[in-house]
């Protein structure tokens, strides 16, 4: 999934939609996967990053990465 | 290397609205230990869901109601409503603090004695009463309290064969400017149906009227609604001394006083807007104080409350089963309790803590329970931190109503716990089994 391009991010969790106008606040561990969105990484590639990184079970990954996309679209900030 | 603790990510979207200028505290820290008992203890220990009462609150709460009262009145006497909590471990709580008993039916009265409650401090109130409950009051010498004519009737009759005279009161409503005028209970003042009653108690010379009764309403805010009811009643009693030469010996202003929980739609915390047990105490005293009546001929103030004095002694501890998305991208969690359980959940907004730690990310969710319908909604919106399916809650204030009102519906009532001013835990009620759901039913003899 690509999050769209004019989509601006800071380093400590906010988002910034320039189109719409709606802003965001996000927990650390999100704006480490929108960074990593916003480079170009593939889904998979940063699900594997993470669990390198982070205390969590795959299929909780897995789980929370539906929750993820679910609010990434219903914010409007995912490509179409 | 050891990894980094995980939580799940998540987005807020932030609103650029006009601020609450009421600041409210943040209402989701951690609630880790009850009384000084961790809740991950008592889940593993009793399961979850599960009810937990604090000894300790109880009796502090029934010590601070009866203070409120007993040093602007001298004579007080608080009598516990049963309907609102009759566990007999709960009930005896109170009973040991000094508290009659406050029945609505011929179950709670059983009860009441059961308890070692003496009969003449019982007091029996509602508009069921059956004619044996009748006959079995009147031979304990309780306190009867008059609903209907139709009652009034059937416990002349009753008493017609009888040498005892039951010491009877009415039950009286009338206008205090709150809404709903609760007029379905008792003979209402305003048209003088009270005053009828009253004057044919009197002439059966069957009965005793020694006391008036009133109940205003439930979880009232309005402190002058218990001034003019405590006039209202004032002036019957005046009346009957001196135009029936009935002194009344006692006023029952009955309870309604409420808890500090949120009533759904309130704009404020209960917390910020529930009048205290002292603004209430001040009222209803001050109005009896001052109507005129001899020191010497000053009526007992009897106090029904149940709410006010167990609802913040009560905590529903529950479990995520799960966690989901809804069509809207509104995050929402299914809970191991439901409006089965939590029967209050469909008058208040409970305040919900998660019980272990977390960092300080809140989402705003609905809670929903464990039942397979449509209705079952804990809290349609509240700030709760990234819980997952394990973790588990505490709902605050739930002491009044729900260990009775609760259905077996769908799933099992869970157990209930009280924890003892030692801090021992003590199973009060164990959770129900199949056993026990299915003891009342009968085998049929099928024809095929």
């Amino acid at each position: 999934m690509k999050i769209k391009s004019n989509i601006a991010t800071s380093g400590n969790g906010f988002i910034f939609n320039p189109a719409t106008g709606d802003s965001f606040s996000g927990n650390a561990i999100a704006s480490e996967i929108l960074a990593a969105m916003n480079r170009g990484e593939t889904d998979e590639h940063i699900k594997a990053d993470i669990l390198d990184k982070y205390d969590v079970r795959p299929d909780q990954l897995e789980q929370d990465w539906e929750d993820w996309l679910v609010q990434l679209r219903a914010a409007n900030l995912l490509e179409a | 290397m050891q990894k980094l603790k995980y939580e799940r990510p998540f987005i807020k979207k932030l609103n650029a609205g006009v601020m609450n200028k009421f600041a409210t505290g943040n209402q989701s820290n951690p609630v880790t230990e009850i009384d000084g008992v961790p809740v991950k203890k008592l889940i593993t220990e009793h399961g979850s869901p599960l009810f937990v009462l604090s000894e300790k609150k109880i009796r502090r709460n029934y010590r601070a109601a009866l203070r409120a009262f007993d040093t602007r009145y001298p004579k007080v006497q608080f009598a516990w409503s049963y309907k609102t909590n009759y566990l007999n471990a709960v009930c005896n709580v109170f009973h040991q603090e000094g508290s009659w008993g406050e029945v609505v039916s011929g179950f709670e009265y059983q009860k009441a004695i059961k308890n070692g409650v003496p009969g003449n401090q019982i007091i029996f109130n509602g508009p069921g009463k059956k004619p044996e409950e009748l006959l079995l009051a009147v031979q304990n010498d309780s306190l009867i309290h008059i609903d209907h004519f139709n009652e009034l009737y059937t416990l002349i009759a009753i008493c017609a064969g009888l040498s005892q005279k039951p010491r009877v009161a009415i039950r009286v409503n009338m206008d205090t400017g709150t809404y709903p005028l609760w007029d379905r209970f008792g003979f209402n003042y305003e048209n003088g149906e009270a005053w009828s009653a009253i004057g044919k108690i009197i002439a059966s010379g069957k009965l005793q009227l020694v006391g008036l009764h009133c109940h205003i309403g439930t979880f009232i805010l309005n402190v002058s609604a218990y001034e003019k009811a405590t006039t209202k009643m004032c002036d019957l009693a005046m009346r009957c001394k001196t135009d029936l030469n009935n002194p009344i010996q006692y006023l029952d202003m009955g309870g309604g006083f409420p808890s500090t929980n949120t009533l759904k739609g309130a704009y404020l915390p209960g917390i910020d807007t529930v009048p205290s047990i002292d603004d209430f105490a001040e009222a209803i005293t001050t109005t009896i104080l001052n109507f005129g009546f001899k020191q010497t001929e000053l009526p007992l103030l009897i106090l029904e409350s149940g709410r006010l004095l167990i609802d913040d002694a009560g905590y529903l501890l529950g479990t995520v089963i799960a966690n989901k998305r809804l069509s809207d991208g509104r995050r929402a969690l299914v809970m191991d309790f439901g409006v089965n359980t939590l029967f209050t959940s469909f008058w208040y907004d409970h305040q919900v803590s998660p019980a272990q730690e977390f960092n300080p990310h809140l989402e705003p969710m609905t809670l929903y329970g464990p039942l397979c319908m449509n209705i079952d909604t804990i809290r349609e919106n509240v700030n709760l931190p990234l819980l997952n399916a394990g973790d588990q809650v505490v709902v605050h204030k739930v002491g009044a109503y729900n260990m009775t009102q609760w259905m077996q519906f769908i799933t099992y009532r869970p157990g209930v716990v009280m924890i003892a001013e030692t801090g021992r835990v003590e199973l009060i009620r164990s959770p129900e089994t199949l056993e026990y759901v299915e003891a009342m039913e009968n085998q049929v003899q099928y024809s095929k």
